[in-house]
């Protein structure tokens, strides 16, 4: 590891600035990835900016209904909160399906949204890698990619977003809120996370120095019910193969609404919009579920190591379905 | 003192050492507190195979805090082979071999520094991966005492070809890592002329003796301490190119201990692996199910750099009945790191091909499984005809069967479902030889009213401590607190090492021999400083008997109907090892095999990449074991066997029986849910996943 610079920012615009005046600078979150990267080489970063006492530890109800979940609380604390647990379960569920008890405790909402691939060889600096050095070359590409994308990869990178809450997010339609050196913006999160195209470095659109602060959802619709299925070889403790977030609103038996996000299987949370549109308006039936989830994955495209993601996100997907429209079709 | 030794676990001493663990006062060898210790970080080849054509270290060098930078070009020579000739030539072997250690003031220094080493390579093709008929095959070196040679008996041929019904099945198993809790360390220390290595080993006299000729040393003058190890499970059996290089270091610097610890990442190619291998079985029976022929070849990954010939197909020497056998190990040499023991190395590997080949052997013969094995139980080991010194598969199998429930089993693959999970259950017999190794000395004092016994044995995480504390206890007739045990050390007498599961025969056979010559000598009411010292002698029945350990292993696999994921809710193990010292620690140690046979049924594959020949997945996130919640409910049990030849304990090892054949129950129980018979390990969810 090498040598660094360490600072605990006790103002946001302070911190801002240092990031941004210092192209070797960066934040530091509860450090469960970063610091890793740091150790194995991956990153190295001449000055960390502690941003874990900034006041971002809130979760709250906007008076519109909305809620606030600020980017330094922990996961393991979002997954407890009551207003998550009883309107989102979706979110609590993707929460504490990730990392460990141990993991969960330090890592942040916003470390977490800016968590990179596990790609074995990213975190290996001894094998080329575009994502980490560009233009290096993609050693997945021809090599273990059990773990990669079968959905909006390129030729120069194949990594997944390894994210679990990020799934539950982008079903949600949550809004990131990103603030700069320039003032504030606000990213959908479907929009946070970049396909790799020809510039498989850039994992999201924030700019060097953009800090996020908070993140929103929507407020939560009665009707609507949601869960996150995670499928993994290990029962806890692993990263996804393929996992699917839904939201859906189903009145008698006919499905009005389905927000459906899918992880494991690109390089960002997958908003699985083309089933979403076979589903809307139809009846809940076996037959539809199927066909939405062969809609979605008729751009799926396999690897050596990972063609098992196609039937194995279509099942999951359609058994989430199921799940979620049981009682209403009794 | 009957009380001593007790079958119930409420009853059985607790580990002597788990107050010290718990507290965390026990201390592990880079723990061990030394007066201003340099750190040691080992630098890697970056390529396969290839030679080192220079090493720019200036940079490494100039960082404050960098003592040394060591090279092939400036180590001392030493007098070693293999993986240990450490830094002795430019030459690369394997992809992760140590081409250079960084001595500094910090760990964090050298690792900084290590990282600045700027070395250029003349690179050459390689070899890593190989396939299931390889034409690179080749028998091992069998004048190695750890190679047997082919079986042919019969005309195997010939009796497949009569045979009634036959299975033909290969099986493929990945490499695995022995990943002990705790990470190789160790510390070498320097003064007046005197070597003294805190150490993570499974045997100190093994470290002392491999390295007294590398360096040329006087085996009086280096000393070895290990009081405790965090687990090895094989890996600890013999010194990697670590301990030579921080002794190397060491030497560098007179007065200043070197500290060195192994990353993780580090472990994998560094400190020995179960090597990856195809398995053949081809079975025959008659009508009625009786073996008639039985043919295991096993094809194995070894190194370039050493031979290491995993014994996989031994596994069907003495396991069941068949007149026609033919056995066969072969290796394919590659350019990759030294393999090494990994717990049960052979059986782990070979019976889960076998009890797996055997499960489709009953099932084509239309036999339930647990039948089939009774069938084709030998009366005298079939391939020495030697009578067994005990062999209780049978009364294992049986009692498994009642206590996991196993009448009421519909034999039908593919049939039940609960929920979205398919549910199936499997069996499969274990068997692990039973070693007593002479040999090892033992003294027993008598001071201060307590009786001192000093072995250098190893509690590698085991109980040993506290198994060898009950066995001194019982041979004294006194209570378990009258008994100082001493164990870990060259300070101790010499003993063999912990391997094998041979320690508590072995340790315990020089105990027991030391006690009765102490009584012998010194009476019931020894004097004051009261010492005998002897050497254990060989068992006078090894060699008239085969002496082996075995169960029976049970287990239930759900497999999700939706995503093929598995699970293992119950495993039941049923084992006949002879006498147990101590149930407590006994059941921890089969829990413990079977949890790492689950572990190894459906998670642990280290994934080499062939173009760059070393294992990508190197850390825990990467190489999968079983977390808690894989693992469900874990049952042991044995059976009260008496066997009068092994040792004077009556003991058999179990610290490895408890691995072999869960990987096998485990895939007999998932095809029993499923109908998929699944001939690779580790039994992942995409071999469970039809595209239908
Ligand atoms: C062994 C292991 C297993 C894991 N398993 C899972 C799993 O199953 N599922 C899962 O989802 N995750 C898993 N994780 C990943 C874990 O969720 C992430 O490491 C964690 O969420 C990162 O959060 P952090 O606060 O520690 O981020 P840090 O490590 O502090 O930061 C990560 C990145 O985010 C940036 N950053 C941090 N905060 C902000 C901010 N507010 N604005 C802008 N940039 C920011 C940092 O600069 C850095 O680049 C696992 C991790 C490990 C080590
Ligand atoms: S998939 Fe992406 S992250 Fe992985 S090696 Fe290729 S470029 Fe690097």
């Amino acid at each position: 590891m090498k040598p660094f610079d360490y600072e605990r920012a006790d103002d946001t615009d302070g911190a801002i600035a240092t990031v941004s005046d210092d192209p070797t600078a960066t934040y530091l979150g509860g450090g469960t990835n970063l610091v890793d990267h740091m150790k194995l080489g991956v990153a190295e970063p001449g000055k960390l900016v502690d941003i874990t006492k900034l006041p971002y530890d809130f979760v709250e109800t906007l008076p519109d209904g909305r809620v606030s979940v600020g980017a330094t609380v922990r996961n393991s604390e979002l997954a407890a909160s009551h207003v998550i647990r009883q309107s989102y379960p979706v979110l609590a569920q993707a929460l504490l399906a990730g990392a460990s008890g141990q993991l969960r405790n330090l890592a942040t909402t916003g470390g977490n949204l800016v968590q990179r691939t596990r790609c074995a060889y990213f975190q290996d600096p001894s094998t080329p890698c575009n994502k980490r050095e560009p233009g290096s070359g993609c050693s997945a590409l021809e090599g273990w990619n059990r773990h990669h994308a079968i959905l909006g990869a390129s030729e120069h990178c194949v990594a997944t977003h390894p994210s679990d809450m990020a799934v539950a997010l982008a079903a949600l339609d949550a809004t990131v809120v990103v603030r700069g050196s320039n003032g504030q913006r606000r990213i959908p999160v479907t929009e946070l996370h970049r396909l790799p195209g020809d510039e498989p470095e850039r994992d999201t659109v924030l700019e060097h120095g953009e800090l996020i602060t908070s993140v929103e959802l929507p407020a939560p619709s009665v009707s609507a019910r949601s869960t996150y299925r995670k499928v993994r070889e290990r029962a806890s403790y692993a990263f996804a193969l393929v996992s699917v977030a839904a939201v859906m609103e189903v009145d008698e038996g006919t499905v009005r609404d389905a927000r459906i996000a899918l992880g494991g299987v690109a390089h960002k949370p997958w908003r699985a919009e083309a089933a979403e549109r076979e589903l809307r308006g139809t009846p809940a039936t076996e037959e539809n579920f199927r066909r939405a989830a062969e809609a979605e994955l008729e751009q799926a495209e396999s690897l050596r190591d990972n063609a098992f993601k196609i039937p194995m996100t279509r099942n999951t997907l359609c058994a989430v379905l199921r799940e979620l429209t049981r009682e209403d079709r009794a | 003192m009957t009380d001593v030794l007790t079958e119930d676990p409420g009853r059985a001493p607790q580990r002597l050492d788990g107050p010290d663990k718990v507290a965390g006062t026990a201390r592990y060898a880079f723990e061990q507190p030394v007066d201003g210790p340099r750190y040691l970080h080992l630098v890697q080849a970056g390529i396969a195979r290839g030679r080192v054509t220079g090493t720019d270290t200036s940079a490494a060098e100039a960082l404050p805090g960098v003592h040394t930078v060591l090279t092939h070009e400036n180590a001392e020579k030493v007098n070693a082979g293999g993986e240990l000739a450490v830094l002795q030539s430019p030459e690369v072997a394997f992809r992760g071999q140590v081409i250079g250690a960084v001595l500094a003031e910090t760990p964090e220094i050298a690792a900084q520094a290590a990282g600045l080493v700027e070395v250029t390579y003349e690179r050459h093709p390689h070899e890593s991966t190989f396939g299931v008929d390889d034409h690179r095959a080749q028998s091992p070196d069998t004048s190695s005492p750890m190679v047997t040679e082919d079986l042919d008996q019969g005309d195997v041929d010939a009796a497949l070809e009569a045979a009634e019904y036959t299975v033909d099945v290969t099986y493929a198993t990945p490499p695995e890592h022995n990943n002990p809790m705790e990470p190789h360390a160790t510390v070498a220390v320097w003064e007046d002329g005197e070597l003294t290595l805190y150490d993570s080993n499974q045997g100190p006299y093994v470290v002392r003796d491999v390295l007294v000729p590398i360096f040329g040393l006087d085996p009086e003058r280096v000393h070895v301490v290990s009081p405790h190890v965090g687990g090895g499970f094989g890996s600890k059996g013999m010194p990697h190119a670590h301990v030579v290089a921080t002794v190397m270091a060491a030497r560098l610097t007179p007065g200043r201990p070197v500290k060195c610890a192994l990353t993780r990442a580090q472990m994998f190619p560094l400190v020995g692996y179960r090597p990856p291998g195809f398995q053949r079985v081809r079975l025959g029976t008659d009508a009625t199910g009786r073996l008639v022929a039985t043919e295991h070849s096993a094809l194995e990954q070894s190194s370039r750099l050493a031979e290491y010939a995993e014994q996989s197909a031994g596994a069907s020497r003495d396991m069941y009945v068949s007149p026609n056998r033919r056995i066969t190990n072969r290796v394919v040499a590659l350019d990759v790191p030294v393999p090494t023991w990994m717990r049960a190395p052979g059986e782990a590997g070979g019976m889960y091909a076998l009890e797996s080949a055997v499960d489709e052997m009953a099932q084509a013969c239309g036999m339930d499984p647990i039948e089939f094995r009774v069938h084709n139980e030998p009366d005298t080991a079939p391939t020495s005809g030697r009578p067994f010194s005990s062999r209780n598969l049978v009364t294992c199998l049986r009692r498994g069967a009642e206590r996991f429930g196993w009448a009421e089993r519909d034999p039908r693959p593919g049939v039940r479902r609960e929920g979205d999970w398919l549910v199936g259950t499997g069996v499969a017999a274990a068997s692990f030889p039973s070693f007593t190794i002479p040999g090892s000395v033992a003294t027993v004092g008598y001071a201060d009213g307590y009786y001192r016994v000093e072995i250098a044995a190893s509690d590698i995480g085991t109980g040993a401590r506290t198994a060898l504390t009950q066995i001194a206890a019982e041979a004294l007739e006194v209570p378990l607190s009258a008994v100082r045990l001493h164990l870990g050390s060259t300070a101790q007498p010499k003993a063999s090492l912990a391997g094998g599961s041979s320690g508590t025969a072995s340790w315990g056979t020089a105990i027991v021999q030391a006690a009765r010559a102490f009584r012998a000598e010194h009476g019931e009411h020894p004097p004051e400083g009261a010492e005998t010292t002897t050497k254990s002698e060989p068992d006078p029945e090894a060699g008239k008997y085969a002496m082996n350990a075995y169960g029976a292993q049970f287990a239930e696999v759900r497999v999700h109907a939706d995503t093929g994921e598995v699970r293992v809710p119950r495993l039941l193990g049923v084992f006949a090892a002879g006498r147990i010292v101590n149930a407590r620690t006994a059941r921890s140690q089969f829990a413990g095999g079977m949890t790492m046979g689950l572990s190894m049924a459906l998670h642990e594959h280290g994934v080499v990449d062939g173009r760059f020949g070393h294992v990508v997945n190197n850390d825990f996130a990467g190489y999968h074991i079983a977390a808690h919640a894989d693992v469900g409910s874990v049952e042991v049990d044995w059976i009260d066997e008496h066997d009068p030849h092994v040792n004077p304990m009556g003991t058999k090892g179990i610290g490895e029986v408890g691995i072999v054949g869960v990987a096998a129950a485990i895939g007999n129980a998932a095809h029993h849910a499923t109908g998929v018979r699944v001939r690779e390990l580790p039994l992942t969810p995409e071999k469970f996943l039809t595209d239908g």
